[in-house]
């Protein structure tokens, strides 16, 4: 209930980017365009329709994936997004997993071997992750690997493979290439946070009273690590993952960029310098769209990974 | 006076914080860089060897100079030269000053906007309180550069684009500013709740002094330190935004370059060789992030132990 709420606030928000930023007519038109041209088009088009009425419309056409014609590049929005999806999504997928395997078994190390020399060393270098800007690690890793290596590509998708509307570089040697960098970018940020929160949660649970139960009765330590403890602590890296993937795809702006990445948010910053409205709106609706996506998956995760919000419920429900 | 103020030099060298930063390397040491980083930048028309912005005094013969230490290097271009012959070193110098100009201004918005925000929600309470934080939580689950962006989008859809170029700045300290006020909103207002129900508010009340004085004169000091120490750390993301949205080519436009502008103009000979032209800036930034977060780390461990 509350994500359509979201959504609609989405709706109004880009609704109204589309009508009172600029004229829309004077967008779409050329300046040798009569003024009675322009009424005829401000007819047909509804804007001279209750405010209302306009937006009912809008959110409609919104459902249906209905933006509209770029202004810049005079195709419509959907084909243009659907076209660059695959990209960012790859990209985005491709990330969280670096970062959720990376982070929560560097995060399980440490919280296991406090002192270890390797333990410091992990640690001191995700604080470093945290105060380098994406953009500059981006660049640093373009100039390691791409530029005195030369072993990784720098820009680009590599080849791509067409499968129905999908365009994945999944499947070819170079598209996997040319995934290494931009996604191992676009991870550590995330990758950092889990393994904090990962240590600091197997910390605390190394101390309960059911590990050292567990230790009583002799279960091997690996057990003990990633059966009883790891479980325990996956409740918050599982909401924190969650809201940090829509982090993800706001950030991928920036690896995209970096990259030459042709994702959505390379085309959403092209919108931004060319004040492409519908592009911007509908770019808007998308992220929306994502959040509330992940937020239902999480609700559902929550459920999966700890029985006791199961057995809570249908009492309460029964 | 001359007594008073020799009185303030005892209490201050007396106090836990003074303490506490003598005695902490990290704080000694960040806070040190940052006094330089502020003064050479502040100070750059006199401390830079070279005017970069003055086409005269460039010689597109010394384009692409390296660092001193390389072959070609030479000591008059200590950092090297970019693709027009500026000196790196005064370029850098000059745009950390409006990188930090930026951070700075828009930290300073968002500070005052969401504080009073915050503050008046957690006083008044009731409906107002509720629309208020609904709205400080839906807009901290969008993440701040995409809403500085925005902003910035819709910015550049209002006014013309010769127009843009002048008012660039002030758009880029709001748009930054406008990001991230719901975090201040929500500590002013979880402090202020706390402060509220305490003795010396009922007795302000009782002697019915009006609420705007007993909210900016009796809450406001004493709900700062948390204010502080969120506001350093926040000063950090702000100056790592604004050389973001610079990188972008959303930001400062290249005329007078910021951090992020720089290396968004060396990134483009990153592979013909010219490392430099992008590594001094980017490693300006990260020692001037670096340096301002253990600040903030430092700040609140020593000023408040409760939030984190």
């Amino acid at each position: 209930m509350q994500s359509v709420g979201v959504m609609l606030c989405v709706a109004l928000l880009s609704f109204s980017l589309f009508n009172f930023v600029g004229d829309p007519i004077n967008n779409m038109v050329g300046e040798e365009t009569s003024t009675e041209e322009r009424a005829e088009l401000r007819e047909t088009l509804g804007l001279n329709d209750p405010i209302h009425i306009q937006f009912g419309r809008f959110v409609v056409n919104a459902a249906q994936f209905n933006f509209g014609k770029s202004y810049q590049l005079r195709r419509p929005v959907s084909e243009l997004i659907a076209e660059r999806m695959p990209a960012t999504l790859e990209l985005v997928i491709a990330s969280s997993i670096l970062a959720l395997g990376f982070g929560v078994f560097l995060g399980v190390y440490t919280g296991i071997n406090r002192t270890g020399v390797l333990s410091n060393i992990i640690l001191f270098v995700s604080l470093a992750g945290v105060s380098l800007p994406t953009f500059v690690i981006g660049i640093l890793f373009i100039y390691i690997f791409a530029v005195i290596l030369g072993v990784l590509p720098s820009f680009g998708r590599g080849e791509v493979v067409q499968i129905g509307f999908w365009s994945t570089g999944l499947l070819t040697a170079s598209g996997l290439k040319a995934l290494i960098l931009p996604s191992l970018t676009l991870s550590l940020f995330q990758m950092t946070y889990i393994i904090r929160l990962v240590r600091a949660e197997i910390m605390e649970i190394l101390q309960t009273d059911y590990i050292k139960f567990a230790r009583a009765r002799g279960i091997s330590n690996r057990s003990i690590y990633f059966g009883h403890a790891l479980r325990n602590s996956l409740i918050p890296v599982v909401t924190i993952a969650g809201i940090n993937i829509g982090t993800l795809v706001a950030f991928s702006i920036i690896t995209e960029t970096v990259f030459q990445w042709p994702g959505m948010g390379f085309l959403f910053i092209q919108a931004v310098k060319f004040v492409d409205i519908p592009i911007m709106s509908a770019y808007l609706v998308f992220i929306a769209l994502v959040f509330v996506a992940i937020n239902f998956i999480v609700d559902i995760l929550y459920f999966l990974i700890d029985p006791r919000l199961r057995t809570k419920s249908e009492n309460r429900d029964g | 006076m001359a007594d008073r103020s020799a009185g303030l030099i005892h209490r201050i060298r007396d106090s836990d914080i003074f303490h506490s930063f003598i005695h902490s390397p990290t704080a000694l040491i960040s806070s040190c860089l940052l006094v330089v980083i502020l003064l050479t930048s502040f100070l750059c028309e006199f401390v830079a060897p070279h005017d970069p912005f003055t086409p005269a005094s460039l010689s597109l013969m010394d384009a692409f100079t390296p660092p001193f230490w390389a072959e070609d290097g030479s000591m008059v271009f200590l950092f090297g030269t970019d693709g027009q012959g500026r000196d790196l070193l005064s370029a850098i110098l000059y745009g950390t000053r409006i990188s930090l100009i930026v951070g700075f201004s828009a930290i300073l918005f968002s500070v005052i906007f969401g504080v009073s925000l915050g503050l008046t929600a957690g006083y008044f309470g009731g409906r107002y309180e509720t629309v208020i934080m609904r709205l400080a939580d839906v807009q901290l689950t969008i993440p701040s550069i995409l809403m500085a962006l925005l902003v910035d989008g819709v910015v550049r859809g209002i006014i013309s684009r010769e127009l843009h170029d002048e008012v660039a700045i002030y758009v880029l300290i709001f748009a930054i500013g406008i990001s991230e006020w719901p975090q201040f909103a929500r500590v002013a207002r979880g402090a202020t709740l706390v402060e509220k129900n305490k003795d010396y508010i009922s007795a302000a009340r009782i002697i019915g002094l009006p609420n705007r004085l007993i909210m900016f004169k009796h809450i406001l000091p004493n709900i700062l330190r948390p204010i502080l120490v969120i506001g350093t750390i926040g000063l950090a993301l702000a100056i790592l935004a604004e050389s973001t949205l610079s990188f972008l080519g959303v930001g400062v436009p290249p005329t007078t370059p910021s951090l992020g502008t720089l290396i968004r103009l060396g990134n483009d000979f990153l592979f013909s060789g010219e490392w430099w032209i992008s590594f001094f800036p980017s490693f300006f930034l990260v020692i001037l992030a670096f340096s301002i977060n253990l600040l903030g780390d430092w700040m609140r461990d020593t000023l408040n132990p409760k939030i984190n």
